[in-house]
């Protein structure tokens, strides 16, 4: 792909980048934001749990097309792009559950609801946290890259029928609490003009944390194929 | 179409051939449900008022664990004596021998729900009889064989192979299990006939969308 010196160019100034989006991030978040009037200032958690839990879903997304491409084309390339954004997305999709407890608890009187997207989200969770164990229980690269991918398409495939299944049996089972975005036209301008910088942000961040983790991976790679060799040579 | 069909029809005749030699796997299947059963009872406390209601969930719970069970067996009993090795290196396509597999765990575990059934019916006083109840355990069943003859593939060849298969398996078949369970009490529990319409197309699509896609992905599993 691209040259070594090209690479670490990029992921220096995505990590510069990404940190000055933060701090803006963090700013807008705590001062300029309007505290909400019947939450309170739990609200502001609001501005990372929605990026956040829509930057896992388009990790997982990657590592769909990813795991396509690799059972494709079967160049490493790509196994190591989905293992990459699996990765991420696993610790985005833990943020994004924990953070959801926290807003959930003020917002619901609840930590924990069985709700159509909370379920999908844990579900997703589950599923990926799979992908990575299976990866760790194969006897090696070809076969882990070749296994995850599988469970990389058969897992993303599922998640419509799990969300859709989860909608329908709430509608059999009704419950008090309402859906987190009931009260979404009540956001004001201003409040969604942070969340979209929030989302920026944290794209970017996403950004530099799978191309770094590429790149680590790469050099996993390279480390492997150094010993194979040594190995060989009877050291 | 005879291509195909011949040796997936040889393959289930060979794994019916080599349960009716040995029976320990309908046996253990069946032994280790009546066991759930019996947990289940003394966990949950079932008296005959709230039967109907918790009924759907234990047969399902039941079912769904003697599956893995089966499911555990299934690429096991392969790999003794490089059974694997010697299927794929016959001159059959790959297709034929996921159908194969899957077709064999699918008539194993029908044969076991069968027989349960019954007993369920006897034990926790429902009514068997319910041509929505064998079509909903039917198409569950054959999600079960479809989702864990892949995985049991999978599973087989990494490191702790008894953990894996669970792990994999479960999440990916939780929307066939809130099917059957509502498709269930749709049919023998306390709410009957609401929602038939959406859970035995949820069950169709699921069971249809994994047909293609298992044979697809199981050449990907098994290429060496």
């Amino acid at each position: 792909m691209l040259g070594n010196g090209v690479r670490q160019n990029i992921t220096g100034y995505l990590v510069v980048l990404s940190g000055l989006f933060m701090l803006a991030d963090l700013y807008l978040i705590f001062v300029v934001a309007p505290t909400d009037a019947v939450l309170g200032h739990v609200q502001r958690v609001f501005y990372f749990h929605v990026p956040i839990a829509i930057m896992s879903f388009l990790a997982f997304f990657l590592v769909f097309l990813a795991s396509i491409a690799y059972v494709v084309r079967r160049d490493g390339k790509w196994d190591r792009l989905a293992h990459s954004c699996a990765e991420v997305g696993v610790v985005f999709v833990t943020v994004a559950l924990l953070t959801g407890i926290i807003w959930g608890r003020p917002l619901w009187n609840t930590w924990w609801t069985w709700e159509p997207r909370l379920t999908t989200t844990l579900i997703l969770w589950l599923i990926y946290v799979s992908y990575l164990m299976i990866r760790s229980y194969a006897s090696n690269q070809q076969q882990a890259a070749r296994y995850s991918a599988v469970v990389g398409i058969v897992g993303f495939v599922d998640v419509p029928i799990v969300y859709y299944s989860v909608v329908w049996w709430r509608s059999i089972h009704p419950s008090p609490v309402v859906g987190p975005f009931a009260q979404a036209n009540a956001l004001e301008p201003i409040m969604l003009w942070i969340l979209l910088f929030s989302m920026v942000t944290f794209l970017i961040l996403f950004t530099y944390l799978v191309v770094e983790r590429t790149a680590l991976r790469n050099s996993e790679d390279r480390l492997l194929g150094i010993r194979l060799v040594a190995r060989r040579a009877g050291r | 179409m005879m291509q195909l069909l011949r040796p997936v029809l040889i393959l289930v005749r060979k794994d019916i051939l080599l349960e009716w030699r040995s029976r320990d796997l309908v046996v253990s299947m069946l032994v280790f449900s009546l066991l759930i059963v019996v947990v289940f009872n003394f966990a949950l406390n079932v008296t005959p008022q709230q039967v109907t209601v918790l009924a759907p969930g234990i047969i399902w719970v039941t079912f769904a664990f003697a599956a893995t069970l089966a499911m555990n067996r299934s690429f096991v009993r392969e790999m003794e004596q490089g059974g694997l090795a010697g299927l794929l290196l016959s001159p059959v396509s790959r297709d034929a021998i996921f159908l194969g597999k899957a077709l064999g765990s699918f008539l194993f575990m029908l044969l076991v729900e069968a027989a349960l059934l019954p007993v369920f019916g006897a034990l926790l006083n429902f009514p068997v009889l319910s041509f929505t109840l064998v079509l909903t355990i039917v198409m569950a069943t054959l999600g079960f064989a479809l989702v864990g003859t892949l995985f049991s593939a999978i599973a087989v060849q990494t490191r702790s192979r008894e953990i894996m298969l669970p792990v994999l398996f479960f999440p990916v078949i939780l929307p066939v299990i809130i099917a059957a369970v509502e498709a269930s009490s749709a049919s023998i529990g306390s709410e009957p006939g609401v929602g038939l319409n959406r859970w035995l197309p949820l069950l169709a699509i699921f069971d249809a969308l994994f047909l293609v896609i298992c044979p697809w992905v199981f050449a990907v599993v098994v290429e060496e």
